[in-house]
């Protein structure tokens, strides 16, 4: 915890301007981001999860850069990435890179393969010709390609060989941090564990660090050093793996561990969940999940409250007196 | 428990891509008994969807069915009249779908469309058929159904949408329900809702359900018996807590190694997940795999060799 | 539907063929070879398409006025495509108020009927070829900008766009290497139909007068001289009417054929069976 972290953000907060539901009525403002706090220490995963419209991806656009935040400040090795004093787009690639979602939308199906990696070389003067070339081979055979697909066109790949080269893609310019946005969500249970394996094998060989984005518990168990739950635009846990999934204990981490349909419930019937946490006598959870909260409302008076180490939640201000 | 007769009977069901295309079902075997659950898993490409299709009677071109029977109550389905096939269908046989968005008319509401079942199917008239769609959706646990019927499918969450698919699809009690990966669009608290609604009104009903998923935990979690499919063939079939417990297909056992569960990590660094081609070697999922199903009593497990 | 492409590709080329190969192909010279004695003549085996009132032969007019009428075509369309493909490439990648001035001003132009905007830029700059070619050049790229920036709206959310910005690579070179590229087809598409539609407002124009001058054959201005000549001498207003309406039918044949064959859903899935995906 002493030394600076990788990457920092900063209560970051993201709003959307709401169509007008009546000419005389303000605009409301959706609040997708809503004071977001993380930090990312060096060679460590920290996973974002939550389900859609919880804020977890556009947390990922504006780590990226793809997405101003309203409010907020996103630190790179303790210097900013964005407002006053940011990197360019071109130097600003270099430190952090993305894997998206979908493999079929993120090549651009116009273009070979090995021409979307020289691109990239070329751009950043980092080679040229042959040897730029020899580049690309190399990262395609450590991705789990072989080299002369280089001269193939995204349709002629299957879904988990183009995951493969979205990865390559994400590290032709030897970034350290990969925003892992949902990379497994599109792909076949027998592909997914490939390319679990892929990124596990790369953050050791590469030394990288990796934000996750993910709704997939058992996978974000399986590789995170650390976990952000995050609820209608806010951090509502976070903590280490193993504190995270041992004593989950905000109302909603513990709705959505028990949510996840289990191979293992046939067997010993209901899984058990695990215990919560203690938090301070009186205190309340925030936001309350009894009610969907909505997310134009300001924020309530809450924050994370340390229950133990590394391990915090959120809880509304006023029970704490 | 003594083998009742089963409800539907699939025997060599195959599917063709085209006149003379590549076959996409390569003779299924199946049979779904009165009120069961019975969970068809496999990757993309397995020909899972397809099956369910075909017994639906909804396969679109070039797909089609080149061969084998499908029985329903003593009656070959792929034998009947146009008619009598649609007659069926939402009555006896109903199915929903993975994306309620675009099975649900955009401009109709969704009370007229729960009512319209009762409509073609019972020949009740538009205002009791209202009633009765009101009760279907206070059913399938819609909060103030008689406002929310008067709604359209883009005033509805994804998950209210599955479920008003579901009052649709169970507005007419049919003896079998197709549930097509039908939680794989919901977040997954909504998901937990949907498929809970899905056995207890099944249940109740005593509606048999085939799913069809790729999800091991929810079939896990919904089913009595599990057929597990990879590229157009039936290669397992067992009860699902043997099937679970011990797999006997390589590819099962592969497709079980290669998911993490949930409370499995230790600590102590991360491990490296089995990949299906380490347990199943590239040969024994070659082509022309054998599809020898094996029928020994239908409680029993079938493996294709 | 493979039928009407090619239909329409042998028309196009008749056209073109017959254009570039006007000097060789026509029998006589389209302004000095007037004969006065030998007006208004039937087709006959001397003049294949009969002679005008000046006693010009109208197949070498007809074969010489496609050289203007392509240029016209295509030339303009150029103009139209460019300015339409820039313009509405820009505004749907930019958005805010530059896509707001951009959806305007393609309002505003399809509000006009483009003709008489065409004759009010002929009418300040005067007649001739290249007033022409800007006149029309500048009042066809409505569509063209609608159906770019549609298109550029949805690539732009893909995550190949987002994933070339994270690569530090420029919005300028964003716009020609991502998006392009991907609306290619679109844009030849409409481009084709815009010059069937260039030809017939050339035709239009010259017609009433302010297109091409006389007596630089188009097919335009001949249906102007042939206009008297509609029961004397009829061929020399049906000759060049029918090599509008063939190079018109042709260029949107052509037009529909290439959107059929570069329509994704009408290609046939290469390598794997997509439609067998479950």
């Amino acid at each position: 915890m002493t030394a600076s972290p990788l990457l920092e953000i900063r209560d970051l907060s993201v709003h959307f301007p709401l169509p007008r539901t009546s000419m005389f009525q303000p605009r409301e403002t959706l609040r997708a981001v809503d004071h977001v706090s993380l930090t990312l220490n060096e060679g460590e995963c920290l996973s974002i999860v939550g389900e859609s419209g919880c804020g977890k991806s556009t947390t990922a656009l504006a780590v990226m850069g793809l997405q101003e935040p309203t409010v907020g400040r996103i630190l790179y090795r303790g210097k900013p990435l964005n407002g006053p004093g940011a990197p360019s787009r071109k130097d600003r690639a270099r430190i952090a890179q993305m894997v998206f979602q979908d493999p079929f939308a993120s090549l651009n199906p116009r273009i070979s393969i090995g021409r979307m990696l020289m691109a990239q070389l070329a751009l950043h003067d980092l080679a040229k010709g042959s040897e730029a070339r020899d580049r690309v081979a190399e990262m395609l055979t450590r991705v789990g390609l072989s080299p002369d697909h280089a001269s193939r066109f995204p349709h002629e790949f299957s879904g988990g060989q183009r995951q493969r080269i979205g990865i390559a893609r994400a590290l032709m310019l030897d970034p350290r941090i990969l925003v892992l946005d949902e990379p497994l969500s599109a792909l076949d249970v027998s592909i997914q564990a490939q390319i679990i394996n892929l990124l596990m094998e790369l953050q050791e060989r590469l030394k990288l660090s990796y934000i996750m984005i993910s709704h997939d518990l058992s996978v974000v168990e399986h590789v995170s050093d650390r976990v952000a739950v995050m609820y209608f635009g806010r951090v509502v846990e976070e903590g280490g793996w193993k504190s995270v999934f041992a004593t989950p204990t905000h109302p909603y981490t513990r709705r959505l561990i028990d949510s996840v349909p289990d191979m293992d419930a046939v067997l010993s019937d209901r899984r058990q969940l695990p215990p919560a946490a203690p938090v301070p006598s009186g205190a309340r959870f925030a936001p309350d999940i009894t009610h969907r909260p909505d997310p134009r409302a300001p924020a309530d008076a809450s924050g994370l409250v340390e229950i133990g180490a590394g391990h915090r939640v959120r809880l509304a201000m006023q029970g704490m007196t | 428990m003594s083998n009742p007769d089963p409800l539907l009977s699939v025997r060599d069901l195959r599917v063709k891509l085209g006149r003379h295309g590549a076959h996409i079902l390569h003779g299924i075997s199946l049979d779904i008994l009165p009120g069961e659950t019975y969970g068809l898993v496999g990757e993309s490409g397995s020909g899972k969807s397809v099956t369910g299709l075909s017994i639906m009677g909804l396969l679109k071109r070039p797909l089609n069915v080149a061969g084998g029977s499908i029985h329903y109550q003593d009656q070959n389905l792929l034998k009947l009249s146009r008619r009598a096939r649609r007659d069926l269908r939402g009555d006896r046989i109903a199915m929903i779908f993975q994306e309620p968005m675009t099975a649900l008319n955009p401009v109709v509401s969704i009370g007229n469309q729960i009512a319209e079942m009762f409509v073609i199917h019972r020949g009740m008239g538009w205002t009791e058929a209202r009633l009765r769609a009101v009760e279907a959706l206070d059913s399938v646990q819609v909060p103030s159904p008689a406002e929310r019927a008067r709604a359209y499918p883009h005033q509805l969450s994804g998950g209210m949408r599955q479920r008003v698919m579901i009052a649709i699809a169970l507005a007419c009690r049919p003896d079998l329900l197709i549930a097509d990966e039908p939680t794989t669009a919901l977040d997954v608290t909504v998901q937990a809702g949907v498929l809970k609604l899905i056995h207890e009104l099944c249940t109740a009903e005593g509606t048999a359900v085939l799913l069809v998923s790729h999800d091991l935990g929810v079939i896990a979690n919904m089913c009595q018996r599990v057929g597990v499919m990879d590229r157009g063939r039936l290669i397992e079939e067992q009860d699902t807590a043997a099937l679970f417990s011990n797999p006997l297909h390589p590819y099962t056992r592969g497709l079980l190694a290669a998911r993490p569960r949930l409370g499995s990590r230790v600590e102590g660094g991360r491990k490296r997940l089995t990949e299906l081609d380490e347990i199943v070697p590239d040969g024994a999922r070659g082509h022309d795999a054998p599809t020898l199903v094996t029928p020994r009593g239908r409680r029993e497990a079938r493996v294709a060799a | 539907m493979r039928f009407n492409f090619v239909f329409g590709l042998t028309l196009v080329t008749i056209v073109v063929l017959g254009a570039i190969f006007a000097p060789l192909l026509a029998p006589f010279h389209p302004i000095m070879d007037a004969d006065l004695m030998s007006s208004q003549l039937p087709p006959d085996g001397v003049h294949l398409m009969g002679t005008d009132n000046q006693g010009r032969d109208v197949l070498s007019r007809v074969l010489y006025g496609a050289r203007v009428s392509l240029m016209v075509g295509v030339v303009s369309q150029i103009i139209n495509s460019t300015i339409g493909a820039a313009l509405g490439i820009s505004a749907g990648y930019f958005g805010g108020r530059w896509d707001d001035f951009v959806n305007g001003l393609t309002n505003v132009m399809l509000a006009i009927p483009s003709l008489v905007f065409a004759l009010a830029i002929m009418a300040v700059l005067g007649p001739g070829l290249p007033s022409l070619l800007i006149a029309l050049g500048l009042t066809n790229w409505s569509w063209t900008c609608r159906i770019a920036r549609s298109s550029t709206l949805s690539l732009k959310s893909q995550s190949f766009v987002l994933a070339a910005k994270s690569a530090g690579f420029g919005d300028w070179n964003i716009m020609r290497t991502q998006i392009l590229p991907n609306i290619v087809g679109p844009l030849l598409v409409i481009g084709t139909l815009g010059i069937g539609s260039a030809v017939l407002a050339e035709a239009a124009l010259s017609f009433l007068g302010i297109g091409i001058r006389p007596p630089t054959p188009s097919w335009g201005n001949m249906l102007t001289d042939a206009r008297e000549l509609l029961r004397s001498a009829p061929w020399a207003a049906i000759f060049p009417g029918l090599a509008i309406f063939a190079t018109v039918l042709g260029f949107n044949l052509l037009g529909d054929g290439l959107r059929d064959m570069l329509d994704p859903h009408m290609r046939t899935a290469r390598g794997d069976a997509g439609a067998a995906r479950a």
